[in-house]
């Protein structure tokens, strides 16, 4: 029972979180996807530039002395999602926007995005240097630890508080979409245009309202995405950049252009990372006197300094078996 | 006064033009209906009057106001609606939801146009939660129709409405066609079917090479032996 309760502790808690944020992150990359048509390679980054936001906005927070039941990191979060949507709105406005008037080929905004993911990272790193920093210097993190009332079990269920906060904003923001898209009348203007550009343009919806609408979302949850992962373990220049992979993963396996695949193909490669890198012979122990081979003290399918394969090995089986992912996207 | 008036119209892609000083006018009691053979420019001509592609030389007129080379978004809620004859309908939407993005421009209740459109095509009414891809291609076409109606236009546009329809759909198509006009809308269409569209025109176009070819009643051009040896195939 005590390994269950590890297995759960490590691999479905830890599934969750991490599928919490690449959820969070692949809506982002999948809305601009489904309305722009371009794959938004700077989207890690402006998961970073959220982290780093809430990070300064904390401080400031912090130095007033308030003292708040969450973690300030937390606190500060809408405030951070709304200059995060404002910065994207800029970046936009800035740097893709220019390109779409020109008629610029969708290659063209990936390669232009691939600079803006260079620009955001050096201004990071020109403000805050390359070191690591925690939300959590001047408060503790608060972990609970659920006892499981079962005879035997010493074990018990834990995690921490940004990890149950994570959950419960993805939970909110996951709804507050599906409210957006299903029921307002620009959230299905926005279904719209992903489906049928020109069409959309011939209702007379309004397409400019629709982009700038979509870039807020995406800022919006990218910097949710972003501080949630700082607060979960740490920040740092290149915190989102290493995820950009499993999160276009996520987006693809979901079927590009699909909101609900999007957040579905986040979870499963959330579950899939965290399962390949979760050590089995754990799991295995108890029935050691019935199994015919000795286990060895680590069974892990991939160790986990090559997490990232799993996305990979993922998103080319996808590529190749269905590349308009499990929700038929827009991808073609 | 036409609802709709199009002086030598010169517009295409950016390279040669495709239509070479078009005249069309049509008023808002009319159903005009564009014939001609294949490259003529008469899907051409509704997109130049919808801002799609750029006019160069000439003026489009609707409803008295200069709105040459203006977008949909700004003549949507003037009142002219546009049917495109390909993928006209959101297919990952609900039926339902296709006629209120239709209404996208309006602001204020829909409920009383969407019973209108639901009461014209009961068809849609029974499918109104099903997504429009699932549909066959005359239900589209009316999704399609219904769609453009939302925005209670003073003039619909249809390109080949008739399109790939099996015959039954195709009547039932005009019969609308000729309802929706008899309710106070003005219709201006490109047809293929030009016989059976011309039967009920009240004005007719004959476009060849981007010009006007003939121009008159619908019954003026069925009859007139040219035009029938020409353009209606003898």
């Amino acid at each position: 029972m005590n390994d269950l309760i590890f297995f759960f502790n490590q691999a479905v808690i830890g599934g969750v979180v991490l599928g919490s944020i690449y959820a969070l992150g692949a809506v982002g990359v999948t809305l601009i996807f489904g309305i722009l048509r371009f794959a938004h390679f700077a989207h890690g980054d402006m998961m970073t530039m959220g982290g780093f936001i809430a990070f300064v906005l904390a401080g400031v927070v912090a130095g007033l002395g308030i003292a708040f039941p969450l973690p300030i990191g937390f606190v500060v979060l809408p405030f951070a999602m709304v200059i995060a949507a404002a910065l994207a709105l800029g970046i936009d406005k800035g740097f893709y926007a220019p390109l779409r008037a020109r008629g610029a080929k969708p290659v063209t905004l990936l390669i232009a995005s691939i600079g803006v993911t260079m620009m955001i990272q050096g201004l990071i790193r020109l403000f805050f240097g390359v070191g690591t920093y925690s939300f959590f210097d001047s408060e503790p993190k608060k972990l609970f630890r659920i006892d499981v009332p079962i005879e035997g079990v010493t074990r018990p269920i834990s995690f921490s508080e940004p990890q149950l906060l994570l959950v419960i904003a993805t939970i909110i923001a996951v709804v507050a979409l599906h409210y957006f898209l299903t029921r307002s009348r620009l959230g299905k203007g926005m279904r719209a245009m992903a489906d049928n550009p020109d069409l959309a343009k011939v209702s007379g919806i309004n397409t400019k309202l629709v982009v700038r609408v979509t870039w807020v979302i995406a800022g919006a949850l990218a910097c949710l995405a972003g501080t949630m992962l700082a607060l979960d373990v740490s920040l740092k220049p290149d915190l989102a950049f290493n995820i950009v992979l499993p999160i276009f993963a996520a987006a693809i396996l979901g079927g590009l252009g699909h909101a609900y695949g999007a957040i579905a193909g986040g979870f499963v490669l959330g579950f899939a990372e965290t399962l390949a890198v979760f050590n089995w012979s754990v799991l295995l122990r108890p029935f050691r006197d019935l199994l015919w081979f000795d286990i060895p003290n680590s069974l892990t399918l991939v160790q986990s300094e090559y997490k990232l394969t799993v996305a990979f090995v993922i998103l080319v089986v996808v590529l190749l078996v269905r590349p308009t992912g499990i929700f038929k996207g827009a991808s073609s | 006064m036409s609802i709709i008036d199009l002086k030598g119209v010169v517009a295409g892609y950016g390279g040669a033009p495709i239509l070479n000083c078009v005249n069309i006018a049509i008023e808002a009691s009319d159903i005009g209906v564009i014939v001609g053979p294949n490259g003529a420019g008469k899907s051409t001509t509704l997109k130049a009057i919808f801002g799609l592609l750029t006019v160069t030389d000439g003026s489009v007129t609707f409803a008295g106001q200069d709105v040459t080379n203006f977008e949909a978004d700004k003549l949507v809620p003037m009142g002219l609606s546009f049917v495109p004859q390909e993928k006209n309908v959101f297919t990952s939407m609900s039926v339902h939801e296709n006629l209120e993005m239709g209404a996208f421009v309006r602001r204020d209740d829909i409920s009383e146009t969407l019973d209108q459109v639901y009461e014209m095509f009961p068809d849609l009414k029974a499918k109104r939660r099903q997504p429009a891809g699932e549909l066959s291609g005359g239900q589209r076409q009316m999704v399609a129709m219904g769609r453009a109606l939302m925005s209670k236009p003073k003039l619909l546009m249809l390109d080949e409405p008739s399109a790939g329809l099996s015959p039954r759909y195709m009547m039932e198509i005009f019969e609308q066609v000729v309802k929706i006009n008899a309710a106070g809308v003005g219709i201006l269409m490109v047809e293929q079917n030009a016989r059976q569209a011309l039967a009920f025109a009240t004005k007719g176009f004959v476009l060849a090479n981007g010009q006007n070819r003939f121009t008159g009643t619908g019954q003026e051009l069925l009859d007139d032996p040219e035009v029938a040896k020409s353009f209606l195939g003898g």
